[in-house]
């Protein structure tokens, strides 16, 4: 009894470090007041004038655009990669993993600068092309991580009967082997596109003049304190994460219940 | 497989699109301008485009060590930057601004003398920089919490306000307060002036409830300390906020901080960049600006502008810099001299 009162505490703990600064966020997102230290009564004002703001309406395009495509391009470059490493005898395999990891450990700083270089000495424009191929390089070794542990499970011996009964190497691809992968590849998608989202380093590198995505205009405010807007802003992203994630929990219940009752 | 074929290609579609879409630009060109956060009216720019007819392409920075790479590497070419007093004694020093000709901004006439004065402390001879925001950093502090008369830096080192005191987290803020109290320059190299600062720091450090920096304008309204370090830009709204705040210079001066316009030298578009300082040296534009920003605005004519009494007779707001001794402006100490301050302000801060 007195454990489990314990073992309540605790996680109730948990949930408040991690949620705390989320619900301080919201309640002053509905604050009359421009300053945190006043409750200057209820208001909706900060929602309607956020949707006013050309600025921030385009940085959340900007970013959610970027986000997209980014993670699309990735997640297909990925799957091909994965395709290709299955194929490599063990110790290419092991060295071409190790490659394409190097860029998740390595500092986000240093991926940023070098691509900012890259992009220099090969003269390219910057602005919302350059932000797309380097969010396009930092998404693709997430995609290959969750994508290859499938792969790996896979039983090759089935693709192969597909070409032996006359499949071509395509059709037998997404017919026997993309079906397997799928959920691999899905989460890759949903991790790239998360980290393409909250990016900010690499983003502040490679921008040009001009375009903005939500983390660096965010950061540019902190010389004169970040708006009320943005209050607004991020407590409409996290509801909107929040439903996602509820509706994403429930469909898979769903199913397992089907399941079971078969 | 085709459904997939024409997926791809769609995307490369929309990529080629987005890359295509950086290049439109007004009638007569563009000017790319390069400010703090929040730091125009951005009615402002959308009047410029109107009247010139050229395109603002607008981006934003939140320090001068952040800026500084992004123009010296060159991976984007710059028309017009604000940078600080001693970020663009840096630039000048390396080279890296073009000289301003002052026949095309025929409204910088609208500019006090006193803050060319006292831009020749980082711009010698006024060559490249046009002031276009200022202020003073001083001590706000609570009236009904704060029982001596506030006019000297000792007051924070006073232990009836111990764990009611605000500094600044910055060092070169923190050293300019500790070295003003023992009468040094704030731009000093000396060794042992530097030391006796750090020991005054080091000595107040008990007293200090937080080193902070953009809290002290939230703190101070929310009456969580009695004194504070901060910006006179920030004095003038905290006391909007908050009646019972006070904000004072202190007698053994301060740092008088200039934003300026300038310049870069490898600016795409030096005539139309021109045009734009001349259009933000206009009066009622300098005066929307300083509605907007609320920090100081060096615009003589865009201060006989201001409406409310209160705020253009203000002394915090438009200080005369004539009338206090030792105002000094912060200069580039070169790499060794930020070397040594950094190594000073981690010793107070370890302590």
């Amino acid at each position: 009894m007195k454990r489990n009162l314990l073992q309540k505490i605790y996680i109730a703990l948990i949930f408040i470090f991690l949620y705390a600064p989320i619900v301080t966020l919201i309640v002053l997102s509905f604050n009359g007041s421009r300053t945190r230290a006043k409750w200057g009564g209820f208001t909706l004002k900060w929602y309607s004038a956020l949707f006013q703001n050309r600025d921030i309406i385009q940085a959340l395009f900007n970013t959610l655009l970027i986000a997209l495509i980014a993670s699309i391009v990735s997640t297909v470059i990925g799957t091909i990669a994965c395709i290709a490493i299955m194929s490599l005898k063990k110790k290419s395999r092991a060295i071409i993993m190790g490659i394409t990891n190097i860029p998740m450990i390595n500092a986000e700083i240093v991926t940023g600068i070098s691509l900012m270089l890259l992009f220099i000495s090969l003269g390219l424009r910057f602005g919302l092309g350059t932000i797309l191929l380097s969010h396009i390089t930092f998404c693709i070794p997430y995609v290959i991580l969750s994508v290859m542990p499938r792969m790996q499970q896979i039983n090759p011996y089935t693709y192969e009967a597909a070409l032996d009964l006359g499949a071509g190497p395509v059709y037998g691809f997404f017919k026997v082997v993309f079906p397997d992968i799928l959920p691999g590849v899905l989460s890759g998608f949903l991790m790239a596109f998360t980290m393409s989202l909250d990016d900010f380093i690499i983003t502040h590198f490679t921008k040009g003049a001009g375009v903005d995505t939500l983390s660096t205009k965010i950061y540019t405010e902190v010389k004169k304190g970040i708006k009320p807007e943005m209050y607004a802003l991020s407590t409409i992203i996290f509801l909107t994460v929040l439903i996602l994630l509820f509706l994403v929990n429930r469909v898979p219940a769903e199913n397992q219940e089907k399941k079971g009752a078969l | 497989m085709k459904k997939y074929l024409c997926f791809v290609l769609s995307l490369l579609a929309v990529l080629s699109l987005l890359t295509g879409c950086g290049s439109t630009s007004g009638e007569n060109g563009e000017v790319i301008v390069f400010n703090w956060g929040e730091y125009i009216d951005p009615e402002t720019l959308s009047l410029f485009e109107k009247e010139t007819g050229i395109k603002v392409v607008y981006e934003e920075f939140d320090t001068n060590e952040t800026m500084y790479p992004k123009v010296e590497t060159g991976a984007s070419a710059y028309d017009v930057i604000c940078p600080s007093d001693y970020m663009i004694q840096k630039m000048i020093d390396n080279d890296l601004l073009a000289e301003i000709n002052f026949d095309n901004i025929p409204n910088v006439k609208n500019i006090g003398e006193q803050y060319f004065e006292q831009s020749k402390e980082f711009d010698p001879e006024n060559k490249y920089s046009v002031p276009y925001c200022f202020g003073t950093v001083g001590i706000l502090y609570h009236k009904t919490m704060v029982s001596d008369p506030v006019e000297s830096w000792s007051i924070l080192w006073d232990e009836k306000y111990a764990d009611n005191i605000l500094m600044q987290d910055s060092v070169r803020d923190a050293f300019m307060v500790a070295l003003k109290l023992n009468g040094y320059s704030m731009n000093t190299l000396d060794e042992s002036q530097l030391q006796t600062a750090k020991n005054s720091l080091i000595e107040q450090k008990p007293l200090v409830q937080a080193y902070v920096i953009d809290q002290v304008r939230d703190k101070m309204i929310g009456d969580e300390a009695a004194l504070g370090v901060i910006y006179s830009g920030e004095a003038i709204y905290t006391q909007r906020e908050n009646e019972s705040l006070e904000y004072v210079v202190p007698k053994e001066g301060t740092n008088v901080w200039i934003d300026s316009w300038v310049i870069p030298k490898n600016a795409p578009n030096k005539e139309n960049a021109e045009k734009f300082i001349d259009f933000m040296c206009r009066e009622d534009i300098a005066l929307m600006n300083f509605e907007y920003i609320t920090y100081s605005t060096p615009n003589v004519a865009a201060q006989a502008l201001i409406e409310d009494e209160d705020i253009k007779n203000s002394k915090i707001a438009f200080p005369d810099l004539s009338q206090y001794e030792n105002l000094e402006t912060f200069q580039y100490l070169g790499s060794e001299g930020d070397d040594l301050y950094n190594s000073l302000w981690k010793e107070v801060k370890s302590e």
